[in-house]
């Protein structure tokens, strides 16, 4: 194929112009994945000489920072499960039962919720955790994310099902099939894509918080990672750059981890119908 | 297998009468269609057979059980649906043995009656595949396999080779015909499609805006079309209708209508009653009854030539009578018809129906 020479020297400009934004983009990832190989990281980009592994070992040596690892992975896994569960039979019940007035439902709780895990309701929600008797439990930063995100995962997940044609619970059920077996043996399976791509996203959502376990919580023993980064800060505030940027970096590989995994087993495919 | 029976059977959506006050009674080994445009109520009545749907008033038995309130699990019987509902995470050795897996049989001998019946079905090959790894033919035979792979009282089709192109259609069609003669099931069979109809059924429910409008066998539909609706409906293409003025001319019926030349239809008693009431009548003849004749013959349609399509075995030769009334003719030729700008159709007495300005069915002497 021939270019003329303006629509070349266009392409090459082009070319450039997404290179350049491209790097940008870069840049900080490249330091993210540097910095903690190297002993004497600083903000600037720079290559690590020599590789250094000392940054993960003073990390795993502070209990403080792994403890809070660990808390963040209790918190969002309970979250993640709770949200989870109760997305699914809540949306299950919205989509397919005829239940009136259940959209109104859905929209006013989805309105809400972007209220409940906000700033805005921080005041309200310390105060109910704390006459429930639950401050400084994991308890208290599960269930105050469980009340954010479950409307909008309702919302996500209502949608999903209603794609799902009716035909598939009630084939099961005219061949003799209880409407629990229908919704575990055929409705589920085929649903389990949505619930998937929920679960991601509450995951992230939970395990990238500050604000709520920052105020829910009050020993350090209970602090989920997200908080205890501000622990490699020294007491004048500035940050141990290699340090920090040694636990950033363990920090995120669950995220990148459950993102690989699920791009694998699940493809962020949706089944829906078979074609007819 | 069992009969089913409808009671007065209503089911309301809101204001709209899905089924309206419908009773009927299907005997052991009957295959009935339920035929109808769409909106008739033909799948809502299907759906409360299977318990999908509940009626808002009247009783549903099948085997002389009440169904009525029953969930679809316990009624033991098998339906096929129109987009065929095979569970897309199953292959389809799993698809077909569903119904024998919440029966509680074990896997070994649930999949070797899948593979069974899907031998039947020429599908046994395929028992690994998933559902969206097969042909659409493959996808409808599955459904069936699911639907025969355990004995059932009742078997009930929605529209199931509606989603099939032509040829597959004919081919489903025949091989369903061939499965009723040799199971003698009990089935209950949607459609829209008048010749799937006439191909399966052993009688036909010819349904309207919730209401049965005939309840007979194929060839009593046929030959004896209860309403103008019903002879709309049925008959490829469906029978002619012309609207005309009847009125008694010396012992004989006379109609009178733009390009009809009547002679010689005898007169009844019922013909006299319609006319009794109105003088509009409606003259109906099937399409394979018309013949071209010669201009001012007895018993003619006269009009202009709207289509002249060639079919093969036979011609079509539609008549354009204005206002979008239009006559068609089957001429059994194959030879290119030369035909001029207008066009003479005849038809002998005895093909001739009447229905009377309700649309109902004047009977013929001797009916």
């Amino acid at each position: 194929m021939k270019l003329t020479i303006p629509a070349f020297v266009g392409r090459i400009a082009f070319s450039a112009l997404a290179a350049l934004i491209g790097a940008i983009f870069a840049l900080p990832l490249l330091w993210f994945l540097f910095a903690p190989f190297n002993a004497r990281a600083e903000l600037g980009l720079a290559l690590p000489d020599p590789w250094t592994l000392n940054n993960f070992v003073t990390v795993f040596g502070n209990s403080y920072a792994v403890q809070a690892l660990w808390n963040s992975f209790i918190q969002a896994a309970g979250g993640v499960i709770l949200v989870g569960a109760a997305a699914t039979l809540a949306a299950y019940a919205l989509s397919r039962s005829s239940i009136p007035g259940k959209s109104a439902v859905t929209y006013i709780l989805l309105l809400f919720s972007s209220v409940v895990s906000g700033s805005a309701a921080m005041v309200p929600i310390f105060l109910i955790i704390s006459a429930a008797g639950l401050m400084d439990t994991h308890i208290a930063v599960i269930l105050t994310f469980a009340g954010g995100l479950l409307p909008t995962a309702m919302f996500i997940l209502r949608d999903f099902i209603d794609s799902i044609p009716k035909s598939y619970e009630e084939s099961a059920m005219v061949a003799g099939a209880s409407p629990v077996q229908a919704f575990f043996d055929v409705a589920l399976p085929v649903i389990r894509p949505g619930i998937v791509v929920v679960v991601v996203w509450a995951f992230v959502n939970i395990w990238g918080s500050f604000l709520i376990p920052f105020i829910l919580l009050r020993s350090d023993s209970n602090m989920p990672a997200s908080v205890a980064i501000y622990s490699f800060y020294s007491e004048a505030g500035t940050p141990i750059v290699t340090l920090l940027a040694a636990y950033s970096l363990i920090y995120s590989l669950p995220v990148i981890a459950l993102y690989l995994f699920v791009s694998w087993k699940f493809g962020f495919r949706f089944f829906g119908g078979i074609k007819a | 297998m069992a009969s089913v029976e409808f009671k007065n059977v209503t089911k309301s959506f809101g204001e709209f009468k899905a089924v309206a006050d419908v009773s009927f009674d299907i005997g052991d080994g009957e295959f009935v269609c339920l035929l109808g445009p769409s909106g008739c109520g033909k799948t809502t009545s299907l759906r409360m057979m299977a318990g999908l749907e509940t009626p808002t008033s009247g009783q549903i038995f099948i085997g002389g059980q009440e169904v009525t309130h029953l969930h679809p699990k316990d009624r033991n019987i098998a339906m096929v649906f129109q987009d065929y509902a095979l569970y897309p995470h199953m292959n389809l050795a799993d698809n077909i043995a569903y119904p024998l897996k919440v029966r509680g049989e074990a896997v070994a001998a649930r999949h070797g009656r899948a593979k069974e019946v899907a031998d039947v079905l020429k599908i046994g090959h395929l028992m690994d595949r998933l559902p969206s790894q097969i042909s659409g033919g493959q996808q409808q035979r599955t459904s069936l396999a699911r639907a025969l792979v355990y004995p059932a009282k009742v078997y009930l089709f929605d529209e199931p080779l509606s989603n099939l192109d032509a040829k597959l259609r004919l081919e489903a069609r025949g091989f369903l015909n061939h499965l009723q003669r040799d199971m003698g099931m009990t089935a209950v069979y949607v459609t829209h499609d008048q010749a799937e109809a006439m191909a399966l059924a052993t009688r036909i429910a010819v349904m309207d805006h919730g209401h049965i409008v005939q309840f007979a066998s194929p060839i009593e539909i046929y030959r004896r079309p209860a309403t103008t609706f019903v002879a709309n409906f049925v008959g490829n293409p469906p029978m002619n209708l012309v609207e005309a003025e009847g009125a008694q001319v010396d012992g004989k019926l006379a109609l009178k209508a733009e390009g009809l030349t009547i002679a010689g239809l005898a007169m009844t008693d019922a013909i006299g009653k319609a006319l009794a009431t109105s003088n509009k009548l409606t003259l109906g003849v099937r399409p394979e009854h018309l013949g071209i004749a010669q201009t001012g013959a007895a018993n003619t349609i006269t009009a202009p030539l709207f289509a002249n399509e060639n079919m093969g075995p036979e011609s079509l030769v539609t008549l354009d009578r204005g206002d979008s009334a239009r006559v068609t003719a089957r001429i059994f030729t194959d030879d290119h018809l030369d035909l001029s700008q207008v066009v003479t159709l005849g038809f002998s007495a005895e093909h001739v129906h009447l229905f009377d300005s309700t649309g109902k069915r004047i009977p013929a002497l001797g009916e």
